[in-house]
């Protein structure tokens, strides 16, 4: 426990020191640039692959756990639209972004500690936590709610494929089962999950990689840390705001 | 000027300096020297505040950097230039880049002016035609010379060197060594270099301090080092039979 409270408090402590003033804004602004291409453009592809698969599966189990002529068969894709907009996309996507993401951030930082690079910056009178650490908060908080939209859409779209050619529903049942009963709320609910999750993401990573003492191995321990602690993090988050936001 | 006063410094409760008192003059190249693991990087990483000191007091002129708080003392960093043990470029960074970032970072210079204070750098290293390349294209020797290109962008009032020879050919080394050197008395700089390395004691040894398991034990010149009948120092110095046969013959 007073290791978790040590951590925390050099978590916070960090945290404060990531959102002091910048040195140079310009600067900041084409590291941030980057890092949106870094963090966000190029993990498009992996996000669009995972959508569509997620919810091809999602529309087929449950199409053939629904298998009673009681249900209408529109609910399969009414099903599918809800549990990609109220977990898959946000939280699922974010688990597996904390795979790529993080510990692409946390082995960076790490190696640049290990290699003097952040000593460097701190001799040149740079604030090399904010330097480093803030322009992917800020990429990774403008950035996710573009890939949860897109996951949103690839994963129902990937739905309407795998249901149509499995032939366990009609195109058409399927696109009235998407807009029926359709609560606009659950998209917010999905965005503001995603910000905290990118930020868990981001802030966890970084100071996983920041606080990286020794050589190689201990940047591959930072990383694996990484992703452990960012997604205990995303779960426990996860509970805490479907909670507070679906209450 | 840089004045060290009883600098103490400690791990847990491994103190690893003890009691180090020293002054750096400027224009002259200042060398720590001393067996691996006798704190010559600690010393070093203190004296520039990358490490809190446990006790004693570190000026800079008439300032007390020590005791300055973070905002302060990046301020005197920005008067610092380090080359590092293993160079510490940014591998993101093209070589221009890598020079050019503490201009972008702390000056209002154009793009052209920068550029052109890049390409003098680098050229004052020898090192021409390379603005393109990452670390990772450049040798051991190269990447020692984009450091100091780097460190010297902002004209510096001081130079700090970890072991820059380490990693290095002889001949290399010699090139970096004189090259430390000329930048030293060309800007009248403090520098401070971090060597284990006899060709720099013998060639830059203009002050020697001769750090042994955290404790300074012995400052002079390189010619002191002949004459000198510290025990420690001659086994440091003269570790090997060539070396020693050459201390008797002098």
């Amino acid at each position: 426990m007073l290791k978790f409270l040590h951590a925390f408090g050099t978590y916070c402590l960090l945290l404060k020191k990531v959102f002091s003033r910048p040195e140079k804004a310009s600067v900041y602004y084409k590291q941030t640039i980057k890092e949106l291409m870094n963090l966000g453009i190029r993990s498009v592809g992996i996000v669009i692959i995972i959508s569509f698969f997620m919810g091809a599966v999602i529309t087929l189990q449950t199409a053939y756990n629904t298998e009673n002529p009681i249900y209408p068969t529109y609910l399969i894709g009414l099903g599918c639209r809800d549990s990609v907009l109220l977990e898959f996309s946000s939280t699922i996507i974010a688990l597996i972004l904390a795979g790529k993401v993080g510990s692409s951030i946390a082995s960076e930082i790490g190696t640049m500690r290990v290699t003097e690079q952040i000593d460097a910056l701190e001799l040149m009178g740079v604030n090399s936590a904010s330097y480093l650490i803030l322009p992917k908060i800020i990429a990774t908080l403008v950035f996710n709610p573009f890939l949860t939209l897109i996951s949103i859409a690839v994963g129902i779209f990937g739905g309407w494929i795998a249901g149509t050619s499995a032939g366990v529903i009609s195109s058409q049942d399927y696109i009235y089962g998407i807009q029926y009963a359709f609560i606009p709320y659950y998209v917010t609910y999905a965005i503001i999950k995603t910000l905290f999750f990118a930020f868990t993401i981001a802030s966890v990573s970084a100071f996983q990689g920041y606080r990286v003492e020794g050589g190689a191995l201990e940047v591959g321990r930072a990383s694996t840390k990484a992703v452990v602690y960012s997604s205990i993090v995303i779960l426990t988050l996860n509970v805490i705001l479907t909670q507070l936001l679906l209450s | 000027m840089i004045r060290v006063e009883n600098l103490l410094k400690s791990f847990g409760d491994r103190v690893v300096l003890r009691n180090i008192s020293a002054l750096f003059e400027s224009g002259k190249t200042n060398l720590i020297i001393g067996k691996s693991g006798s704190g010559k990087t600690v010393f070093l990483k203190s004296i520039v505040g990358l490490l809190d000191i446990d006790q004693g007091e570190i000026w800079y002129g008439d300032i007390l950097f020590s005791k300055l708080n973070f905002t302060d003392k990046k301020e005197i960093r920005k008067e610092m230039g380090m080359l590092f043990q293993g160079s510490a470029l940014f591998d993101s960074l093209t070589v221009e880049e890598n020079v050019r970032f503490p201009l972008d970072m702390f000056t209002k210079q154009s793009y052209e002016e920068k550029l052109e204070r890049v390409n003098f750098c680098l050229a004052r290293v020898n090192l021409v035609n390379s603005n393109d390349l990452y670390p990772s294209e450049l040798s051991g020797g190269m990447k020692k010379r984009v450091a100091i290109a780097r460190a010297i962008a902002l004209n510096p009032t001081y130079l700090f060197c970890d072991e820059p020879n380490s990693g290095l050919d002889p001949k290399t080394a010699i090139v970096i060594d004189a090259l430390i050197k000329e930048i030293t008395e060309e800007y009248n700089i403090t520098t401070i270099v971090n060597t284990h390395d006899m060709n720099s004691v013998m060639e830059n040894g203009e002050k020697i301090i001769f750090i042994d398991e955290g404790e300074k034990c012995w400052e002079g010149t390189k010619s002191d080092v002949l004459e000198s009948d510290n025990e420690k120092l001659n086994d440091f110095v003269f570790a090997n039979s060539l070396a020693r046969k050459l201390k008797e013959n002098k």
